[in-house]
């Protein structure tokens, strides 16, 4: 297993309604979140905004730090690692973000952002990793001299998956990566993803609110409302019969070329 | 794949040519006084008191902007002023933007304690008026170059943090941070090297516009006579001394003042110019 996670709890305090003195109210975003990703795996994490899943993902590549539960990553218990713990595994779990013009500094070209992550871990032969990976995402060579805002929204979001794919990591997070692509660009970076899962063996977790993105790239769903697991299982017996109301909800969400057709 | 938008150069303005040129015209002149000033600029003569500029009936020749009150030569004295106002703006400008930013870097990235910390203070220390403030502390120290400069990073230091923490603070809720920590560079190296060069256009234009507020200053202090001493020529001496005579002798009161008036504008103008021009993100 990459990822074994147990009874996750996370709250975040609420500085809106922080009283004068004293601490602010917590709210609970995850409520006892346990599911495995296998080596190899393509897991979709689905749900509506405020589900947590983007919450879930940050405490899984620790941005945030779980109130209680256990994540073990490849056995290992990164629950409450310190930073500099957790600094020399960084390179083994990456995460592709949402928004493609603000995780790649704007002052950086592109060479130094792929190339930046693996400087920190010490990896040689920059140059030639760096033309590597932007081959792999399919980009001239020449972008590397570029900087971000002389990119296209789809080009930005493969120098992400360039970046991350660039350090050989065990595991990516995508955390909705394509939710802010025109649909002919979603559809380049999802191909794009497709054959990076198969070419490197990726193990990968995708967030997404549309299930027809998930259904098209993961082999596995696990379904979030509200903080909580309401159904996890093979894609295609998710899409075949769902056991949860709100699974059900989520598939008649799905805009259908011809609304007469049910999926199957 | 290849489109037009790397190739967007945008042409060095106006303002940044004029600024600029005027700066550059004042560094020669304080580094070339000596050589470029007619005259001594503190030899006086009480025959040639009030002599008007060139152009005017009575002038005398070799005085080109005439004389004030004392027989000082007007123009060698701008020149060597210019000395003095240019030290103040460098040194001044750049210790109160290496002690503002840093502050205000660390208050908006760190947040937490570091944050209410340096706030609160600056905070406090915003609720001085800043004249009285600065003449209180010449008062202390001293008058004299080291007082004056030391005056104005103490009162200034706030204006850097206040924006810089802003700045930061806005940086730091990026993506490219976060990034920049799942990548595993620390902390400190984060704020380094992702939002120094974020924030860096920001600081290169409050710097200038600070190094204007500088020279303001010293004109100030020099004017209520607590700048150096009374006899070297400073811009804000010679406008104090023009004010008494402005009747008699406008020329001894217009001609700092212009100057003063040009360094000022030119200072922010360049700040503005420098940030549209050095930042690659077309905001």
């Amino acid at each position: 297993m990459i990822y074994e996670l147990r009874d996750l709890h996370l709250s975040l305090p609420d500085m809106s309604r922080k009283p004068l003195l004293g601490a602010a109210p917590r709210i609970e975003i995850l409520k006892g979140v346990s599911f495995d990703i296998p080596k190899g795996a393509v897991l979709g994490i689905v749900g509506g905004s405020g589900s947590g899943k983007s919450t879930l993902g940050r405490a899984m590549v620790r941005l945030l730090e779980p109130t209680s539960g256990h994540i073990l990553f490849d056995g290992t218990d990164i629950t409450h690692l310190s930073e500099d713990a957790l600094r020399g595994m960084r390179r083994r779990f990456q995460m592709i973000f949402q928004d493609p013009m603000s995780s790649l500094n704007p002052r950086r070209r592109v060479g130094g952002i792929i190339a930046g992550p693996m400087r920190l871990h010490g990896m040689d032969g920059l140059r030639a990793r760096v033309d590597e990976a932007l081959d792999m995402v399919g980009l001239p060579r020449s972008f590397a001299k570029r900087y971000p805002h002389e990119l296209s929204g789809g080009q930005r979001q493969r120098i992400g998956i360039a970046r991350a794919i660039a350090l050989r990591p065990d595991f990516i997070l995508a955390d909705e990566i394509v939710s802010g692509l025109d649909v002919s660009s979603q559809a380049q970076v999802l191909n794009l993803l497709q054959d990076l899962v198969a070419d490197l063996g990726l193990t990968l977790a995708f967030i997404s609110h549309d299930l027809s993105v998930i259904r098209r790239l993961c082999d596995r769903v696990l379904v979030l409302h509200h903080g909580q697991v309401v159904e996890q299982g093979p894609t295609a017996d998710l899409f075949a019969a769902p056991q949860a109301a709100y699974t059900r909800e989520l598939l008649d969400a799905i805009p259908l070329p011809d609304p007469d057709q049910v999926w199957r | 794949m290849r489109d037009a938008r790397g190739d967007v150069r945008r042409p060095i303005g106006l303002r940044l040519w004029l600024s600029g040129g005027w700066l550059a015209l004042l560094t020669v002149a304080a580094l070339c006084a000596p050589w470029l000033a007619p005259k001594d600029p503190l030899m006086q003569d009480l025959f040639l008191g009030r002599m008007p500029p060139f152009w005017m009936e009575g002038a005398e020749p070799g005085y080109l902007l005439g004389t004030d009150s004392l027989g000082r030569d007007v123009l060698s004295r701008i020149l060597y002023g210019a000395r003095l106002a240019l030290i103040v703006a460098l040194v001044a400008g750049t210790l109160t933007c290496v002690i503002g930013a840093t502050l205000g870097l660390m208050a908006g990235y760190y947040r937490g304690w570091t944050d209410r910390v340096i706030s609160r203070f600056v905070d406090i220390w915003m609720a001085f008026p800043p004249v009285l403030f600065a003449i209180l502390l010449i008062a202390v120290l001293g008058p004299g170059l080291v007082s004056i400069i030391i005056a104005i990073v103490i009162i200034d230091w706030t204006r850097f943090a206040r924006v810089i923490r802003a700045e930061a603070m806005s940086q730091g809720a990026m993506d490219y941070v976060a990034s920049a920590q799942v990548a595993g560079r620390t902390r400190f190296g984060t704020m380094l090297t992702e939002i120094l060069p974020n924030v860096l256009p920001t600081i290169i234009a409050l710097l200038t516009l600070e190094m204007g507020i500088a020279v303001i200053v010293e004109a100030i202090l020099s004017f209520v006579n607590l700048s150096i001493s009374t006899d070297s020529p400073t811009w804000g001496g010679m406008i104090a001394e023009g004010r008494t005579s402005v009747h008699q002798a406008w020329w001894v009161l217009v001609f700092p003042l212009i100057t003063l008036f040009l360094t000022v504008l030119s200072f922010s103008q360049l700040g503005e110019g420098l940030k549209d021009r050095f930042d690659p993100v077309l905001r």
